[in-house]
């Protein structure tokens, strides 16, 4: 019925969900489930980065970006949500967000002025990084800057989106970003019970997202995306218009990361700068690499076990940290390209399949399809 | 926006933001020229060329340390052995990494840049743990505080000039270097075509740890004239990473006048601007129109003109 793949993906999709949906939750307290919920808003970033970087070559050194920008829709929503003029009428112009009025700024600017409506500012969180890495796709991959050239052009850009948002105080909030968020609509996000209904909302999310990304990299799409990354030419001559794909997957990561970046807003109650500009667009694409750039579930667990190992690390040993976050860097890209994933499929891929009923021979070329 | 100013005032607002658009343009163009001979040349991504200008600012602080401390009658030339000491410094830990990272990674540029970041994370750690979080400045001899003072409004700081020379004399020898020594030649042929290039005689490999060693070693001087202009902390490579890459992306990666002249452009546009807007938006409006450019002309400004 299932072919021996999809039978492997099922497989996997289903202990990543019992892992997440019950024996984490079973497992930790309040405080804990609510770190794993922040890590896991990175992993809608890094699946989106096995799509782009893993599966068609495209490395984005901006994914910080999108995240921030889905980010800082939400939390000008949330911002306006605390502001009003109730709240805020202490202010010498009630109504409108506090670091505003210490800018001296007595009226709401245009740009914030839509951020009042849900519905806007839910379609914005994807609308806006979606344009975005569409302008800038077109740009690029219309005119076939790749590789190296677009990492470094993407890395630029979020250092002056950062510089933007740092510079432009009174309308971002500046270097402390949009903070003191409250409620969503009414309902206060500050309580456990919201951590934990978030935290569901979460994984829900995000096992969607794995499923839409598995769907694209199955489909014809999938395999277009691959022979690109592997012989771009090749796919050039035989018609296809290698421009648009690669502005689609583009498009598809910012949106994922997008919808990263609200959800952690609404984790963690604010959004700064320090999400968007290199170091952690930099750190995003070392989880991907560290669970493994071909592997979907893979980079779900690797950007978990990084940030899991970065919290209780620094908590006790900082410094300690900074080397071995550096040692990280150097030794997965020298000795495992592949990341994590490409442990199990070496050492641990060969039984689950026998366990699955499939053959020897078939395990050689699934590599490159896991889930 | 240039409301308020007399002819007067705007010439010699115009004249030193100029001069500190030079000083600026040294740092950037020995910061590129390092970049440009290990990224244009040998295609390496190194994220931790900042890690090396740093290098090259601590040793130059060390220095000024040990002249204050136990040789006070010759401080005044202190700064002469800190450049050479802080060439040879990061350029022995350049061939260094070269030897023990970057040559098992020719073939994957991308993960170059992931490598050397990890190389960067280290480096800052190392920094931090011996030279502490916090900037430290050195102290300059007395003869490079002064100023020239050219009219009444106008003032050219000393420190400033001995910059813009040491940039102007390494800048020389490293075109003297590539392009008139049998050893450029050696690199030119290494980079165009490694397997030609070894198959005619050329020890490849010790090519290229000389070359990545040089271009440290320059981003070491770098380090150590950037201590003359500005303090030094663990982590202000990094804020220079982006920029550089940019400005040697922008001139064209294989072209030395290319690196030079998009330093200029850029830094004396940033500096002038700098005066008019606030600092942060004159670097985004520069930036950007250097993404927008770069998107027009994708390989640079001065494209070497090869089949590929």
């Amino acid at each position: 019925m299932f072919s021996l793949q999809s039978r492997k993906d099922i497989l996997f999709l289903s202990i990543l969900s019992v892992i997440l949906l019950i024996v984490l939750p079973l497992g930790l307290d309040a405080f804990r489930l609510n770190l794993v919920g922040k890590y896991l808003t990175y992993t809608f970033v890094t699946i989106g980065l096995v799509a782009c970087w893993g599966d068609s070559g495209i490395l984005s050194l901006g994914q910080g970006i999108f995240f921030g920008l889905g980010g800082y829709c939400m939390a000008m929503f949330l911002k306006l949500q605390a502001s009003t003029l109730e709240a805020t009428k202490s202010q010498s112009t009630p109504g409108i967000p506090d670091f505003m009025d210490w800018n001296q700024i007595t009226a709401l600017p245009w740009f914030w002025k839509p951020f009042h409506s849900l519905s806007f500012s839910l379609v914005a969180i994807i609308a806006v990084p979606v344009l975005l890495a569409m302008v800038i796709g077109a740009a690029m991959f219309k005119r076939r800057v790749g590789g190296t050239y677009f990492a470094i052009i993407t890395q630029a850009i979020a250092s002056v989106l950062t510089i933007l948002i740092i510079g432009q105080q009174g309308y971002t909030g500046g270097v402390n970003g949009i903070t003191d968020l409250r409620t969503l609509d009414g309902w206060d996000i500050r309580t456990d019970h919201a951590k934990l209904v978030l935290y569901y909302a979460g994984v829900f999310l995000l096992l969607a997202c794995l499923l839409l990304v598995r769907f694209v990299r199955q489909s014809k799409l999938g395999r277009i995306l691959r022979a690109m990354r592997d012989q771009e030419d090749r796919v050039r001559f035989s018609g296809y218009n290698v421009a648009n794909f690669k502005i689609f997957i583009f498009a598809l990561a910012a949106a994922m990361a997008g919808v990263g970046g609200a959800l952690f807003t609404l984790e963690v109650g604010f959004m700064s700068p320090t999400f968007v500009g290199i170091v952690p667009s930099i750190e995003m694409v070392i989880y991907c690499a560290v669970g493994g750039r071909n592997s979907l579930v893979g980079a779900v667990y690797g950007t978990l076990l990084v940030n899991w190992a970065r919290t209780s690390f620094s908590e006790s040993l900082p410094e300690l940290w900074t080397f071995a976050m550096g040692g990280l860097f150097i030794g997965i890209v020298v000795f495992l390209p592949g990341g994590l994933a490409s442990l199990y499929e070496n050492y641990i891929d060969p039984y689950v399949l026998r366990i699955l009923g499939g053959n020897r021979s078939q395990t050689s070329h699934a590599v490159d399809e896991t889930a | 926006m240039l409301s308020g100013y007399s002819f007067n005032d705007l010439a010699s607002i115009f004249v030193m933001q100029s001069f500190a658009g030079l000083i600026l343009f040294s740092v950037f163009l020995l910061m590129a020229l390092g970049l440009a001979i290990v990224f244009g040349q040998m295609g390496v991504i190194n994220m931790a060329h900042g890690e090396f200008m740093i290098l090259g600012a601590y040793t130059t602080y060390v220095c000024s340390y040990i002249f204050a401390q136990w040789a006070p009658a010759l401080f005044g030339l202190y700064f002469f052995v800190a450049v050479v000491l802080a060439f040879i410094v990061a350029g022995i830990s350049g061939m260094f990494l070269e030897w023990s990272l970057i040559r098992f990674l020719y073939k994957r540029p991308l993960d170059t840049l992931l490598a050397t970041w990890g190389v960067s994370l280290i480096l800052q750690q190392v920094f931090r743990s011996t030279f502490g979080a916090r900037e430290v400045g050195v102290t300059l001899p007395d003869w490079m505080m002064g100023s020239w003072n050219l009219s009444d409004t106008i003032q050219i700081p000393i420190n400033g000039m001995i910059v813009i020379a040491i940039t102007f004399l390494i800048t020389g020898a490293i075109y003297a270097l590539l392009y008139k020594s049998g050893w450029g030649k050696q690199v030119r042929a290494v980079m165009q075509n490694r397997t030609m290039a070894s198959n005619v005689g050329i020890n490849t490999e010790r090519v290229d740890r000389f070359t990545f060693g040089l271009g440290c070693g320059v981003a070491g001087v770098a380090g150590s004239a950037f201590t003359m202009i500005g303090s030094t902390s663990p982590t202000a490579g990094q804020q220079y990473i982006v920029d550089t890459f940019l400005v040697v992306a922008f001139g064209g990666t294989e072209s030395l006048g290319g690196t030079i002249a998009s330093s200029f452009s850029i830094s004396q546009a940033r500096s002038i601007l700098e005066f008019f807007l606030n600092g942060s938006m004159a670097q985004v409006l520069v930036l950007l129109t250097v993404i927008g450019i770069l998107m027009l002309r994708p390989q640079g400004l001065f494209a070497l003109k090869v089949r590929r």
